[in-house]
């Protein structure tokens, strides 16, 4: 992995090249209390002082509503045009932090598992991704929990830890990064030895054992402690729409008269109705059931199938929620049964 | 402190209540707690950061469903009591509740009568901060009010963490997952934020209690509740408070001015 | 990459009326190509479209046996049902398949089969029927009972009097109690209990059973008296789907997804799963 260095200025004025060579720019922007992801216009727009985004920048491979074709009647016939991909912007996801990196794994399993959908893999093969290493977090972050860290590099192209007032220890990790590298090295300069990443990454303390929860919830699909746990879950999709994997979703139809396009739109599994069948029979009626799923998707399902964890400890789902279903919390209670 | 829990747990043991809903310590304030047993009952705490509305919980079947139930009121909590029993969604023989009375103390209210009451006397808490977002918005022309709430709502992403938190959106399939006909269209886009909110405006007209759980709830911070406020100050301008004389939407008199429909 | 989203378009060659409110469409691939291509064994399913309302899940009601076409069964019941059924003969759907798992028709050659089917469950048991009977000589002994509520519920009335008529069938019918006609000759009762008076023999046999929960609930117990091993006995699971490729999360069952694990599951593994159906 290559070492370098870059200040702040010859940051911006990077960024700035890569959005002057027509490349989208998506990156965290405070907007009064809160900071998320968006297309910026201005590097300006940037922010470097929060600590964590309210979403996830999971939209940006997996847009909240996203058109897969569309289709024209004309009179017994049907006309379709293909989902196109030739409009989608080459991207560049800048400032995102390890834990959202690292979330475009399970994604990407979800995603191709045995089939490949192509939406995702359109958008996602546009995509860069720099990182911006942790040098702080708060009680809700549980990344070294789950297997990650603040200065872990997994997903990222390149990842960047801030390391002196106004400078960055630049790494560069795939060969996506290196290839940006090569277009955009004029910016960089040579790292110096003795810097060492860790030194200015923040402690996150582990909480749980990520092993022994994916062993222990999938031996627990019966057992009080969901009832217990959410009693308190009012039953939004919250926790699911800020989550950096979760990708359960909804299929409609836009209709316009003779023309009108096939929607894929979130959801989630923590709604009343997700699995409501037509006949009025709901094979997870209870919202009891419907937390288990969550957590057993996450922590059981997919480690099983998919050979990932649906986590990656960002500690967004507890943020959002209204009711405080802390997850963390949630996991060392289920740790302990 | 102590007198929650010393009149949960006497509620508890008395077989008063099967569930006593109140707050306990959360990861950074007070949370919603569900107590079953008394011994249970001293983590509840009950003091003015439990400003939120547990009230939401009463009309919810997998936790009430069939039994007696105890919770304790914030003012907003208790002015949604009220209007649940108004609208018939509660039984006074289920429910038992504390709410705080002017001298600090706590009280035990067992009808709707005493919490009609009760709320009556009660100063309302005061929130300049909202009042002074909506003068701001009336200071708007209409365009300018246009422009503020389709940048707001085009943020909408649809978790429905405002129509969970609502005490009174207990209805179990909503207005926007009806499909035959499909009024509101599912997804989550600018026009549709936009008519899914409108629709739950004017389905709180005369029923909504001021509470703000809906903004309060919202995870991207869409100030959602002007919406509603606004609404219920216009209902009170025009058709009174709510309660007096039932619901403005769903109440039909004989002597209703009809000379809008032709 | 091909689009998994995208439909076929098919043409609604022919529509036959069954029962009140069900009915079968005969899909003919509008693509000569894309109809040479496609393959699909019993058991699978697929998403049907009318443009302009939305997708619905059916198993794929024809045998692949029969090649040309497909064919769906359905009731209308929803939005998309309540579409597809005002479509006529000519126009053009969606259909996005085959997804799913199939009947192991493979290993049970040389076996006898059961089939006990109850209501709208037996169009994807109708598949495996065909299937069997159109290669006649991989089976012994081919034995169907159908039930419905009433006389007029039962589908696919025609083939029934075909498979009553046949001599290596043997066919039992039965309407609820209070569901039959006057000239009914059928048997009157419930499926669980007429199947214990047929009481047919579980020695070498796999028994295909579909029907609505309670009939399913029901006539395990009975089918486990006379002696059918769970590894022996085969169903097809329902739950809601919107993508039927694994990835929208709402049809799973436990661990097991019904679009990829399913939706034929032998009572051996049913019994693994949580009730989650």
């Amino acid at each position: 992995m290559e070492r370098k260095y870059i200040n702040r200025h010859s940051l911006m004025n990077c960024l700035k090249k890569v959005q002057a060579d027509g490349v989208s720019l998506y990156a965290p922007v405070a907007r009064g209390e809160q900071t998320d992801f968006r297309f910026i216009t201005s590097v300006d727009e940037i922010s470097f002082g929060h600590i964590q985004t309210t979403r996830s920048a999971k939209a940006v491979v997996f847009p909240c509503t996203e058109k897969l074709f569309s289709y024209k009647k004309e009179k017994n016939d049907v006309k379709l045009r293909d989902y196109d991909a030739d409009e989608l912007p080459d991207i560049l996801v800048f400032g995102i932090h390890p834990c959202d990196a690292v979330g475009f794994g399970p994604l990407a399993g979800i995603f191709n598992w045995d089939t490949q959908d192509k939406p995702y893999n359109e958008r996602r093969k546009r995509i860069t991704l720099i990182s911006l290493a942790c040098n702080r977090a708060d009680e809700y972050c549980f990344c070294t929990s789950v297997g990650g860290g603040p200065g872990n590099t997994e997903g990222s192209d390149i990842q960047l830890t801030p390391v002196k007032e106004d400078g960055y220890l630049v790494e560069i990790i795939t060969d996506k990064g290196n290839e940006w590298y090569e277009k955009y090295g004029s910016f960089f300069e040579n790292a110096a030895e003795d810097i060492r990443k860790e030194d200015y990454l923040v402690e996150i303390p582990v909480k749980f054992d990520m092993e022994d929860i994916i062993r222990k919830v999938s031996g627990v699909f019966e057992n009080d402690t969901w009832r217990l746990q959410s009693e308190r879950c009012i039953g939004c999709g919250a926790c699911a729409f800020v989550c950096p994997t979760c990708a359960c979703f909804d299929i409609q139809e836009d209709a316009h008269g003779k023309t009108g396009n096939r929607i894929r739109c979130w959801d989630s599994c923590g709604f009343a109705l997700f699995t409501l069948h037509t006949s009025g029979h709901n094979p997870r009626p209870k919202q009891s059931q419907r937390w288990r799923q969550r957590i057993m998707h996450k922590f059981s399902y997919m480690p099983e199938r998919l050979s990932v964890v649906g986590c990656t400890g960002c500690g967004r789902c507890s943020r959002a929620c209204p009711v405080d279903m802390n997850l963390s919390d949630n996991l060392k209670m289920l740790n302990l049964l | 402190m102590n007198d929650i829990i010393s009149q949960a747990r006497s509620l508890l043991e008395n077989k008063t209540v099967d569930i006593f809903i109140g707050y306990e310590k959360g990861t950074r304030g007070p949370r919603p707690a569900f107590i079953s047993k008394s011994e249970d009952a001293d983590k509840l705490i009950f003091d003015e950061s439990c400003s939120g509305n547990l009230a939401v919980y009463l009309t919810r079947k997998d936790l009430t469903e069939g039994k007696k139930v105890g919770i304790s009121a914030s003012y907003y909590a208790l002015k949604n009591l009220a209007l649940l029993f108004d609208e018939c969604q509660l039984k006074e023989e289920n429910l038992r509740v504390i709410a705080f009375s002017g001298n600090g103390d706590l009280k035990l209210l067992q009808s709707a009568e005493e919490i009609k009451q009760h709320v009556e006397g009660m100063p309302a808490p005061v929130n300049p901060a909202v009042e002074e977002q909506i003068r701001k918005i009336e200071a708007m022309t209409l365009s300018e009010r246009w422009a503020f709430w389709t940048e707001e709502l085009s943020r909408c992403f649809k978790c429905y963490a405002c129509r969970w938190a609502c005490p009174m959106c207990y209805c179990t399939k909503c207005i926007v997952e009806v499909n035959r006909p499909q009024w509101v269209q599912p997804w989550a886009g600018t026009l549709t934020n936009i008519e899914w909110q409108i629709n739950r405006v004017m389905h709180m007209a005369g029923r909504c209690s001021e509470c703000g759980a809906c903004g309060a709830a919202c995870p991207l911070g869409i100030p959602i509740y002007l919406l509603n406020k606004r609404m219920a100050d216009q209902v009170k301008e025009n058709f009174g408070k709510p309660g007096e004389e039932g619901n403005v939407l769903s109440t039909f008199k004989p002597d209703d001015k009809e000379n809008f429909i032709v | 990459m091909n689009n998994i989203y995208l439909p076929y378009l098919m043409t609604i060659e022919k529509i036959t009326e069954e029962a009140p409110g069900v009915k079968t469409f005969r899909l003919k691939f509008k693509d000569e190509g894309e109809a040479q291509a496609f393959r699909f064994k019993a058991g699978q399913f697929a998403e049907y479209s009318s443009f302009g309302e939305g997708e619905c899940t059916f198993c794929i009601a024809s045998s692949p046996t029969r090649e040309g076409y497909v064919e769906c069964t359905f009731r209308e019941a929803g939005k998309v049902t309540s579409a597809l059924t005002k479509m006529e003969e000519g126009q053009t759907m969606g259909f996005r398949g085959p997804f799913g798992n199939t009947f192991p028709m493979d290993e049970w050659k040389g076996k006898n089969l059961l089939f006990i089917a109850g209501g709208i469950a037996l169009p994807p048991m109708r598949c495996v029927i065909w299937n069997a009977l159109d290669t006649r000589d991989n089976f012994k002994n081919i034995q169907i009972l159908y039930g419905a509520k009433s006389v007029a519920d039962l589908v696919y009335k025609h083939e029934l009097k075909e498979w009553e008529d046949r001599p290596d069938v043997k066919f039992t019918v039965t309407v609820d109690p209070g569901g039959e006609t006057p000239d009914w000759k059928g048997e009157i009762g419930f499926i669980p209990s007429v199947l214990e008076k047929l009481a047919p023999s579980a020695e070498n046999t796999i028994a295909i059973v579909c029907g609505p929960p309670i009939m399913i609930k029901l006539s395990f117990p009975v089918l486990d008296k006379l002696g059918f091993k769970p590894e022996n006995i085969y169903t097809t699971l329902e739950n809601r789907m919107k993508c039927g490729v694994g990835k929208c999360g709402r049809c799973n069952v436990g661990k097991m997804y019904v679009c990829k694990d399913g939706p034929v599951f032998s009572k051996e593994q049913l019994d693994t799963l949580p009730p989650e159906y």
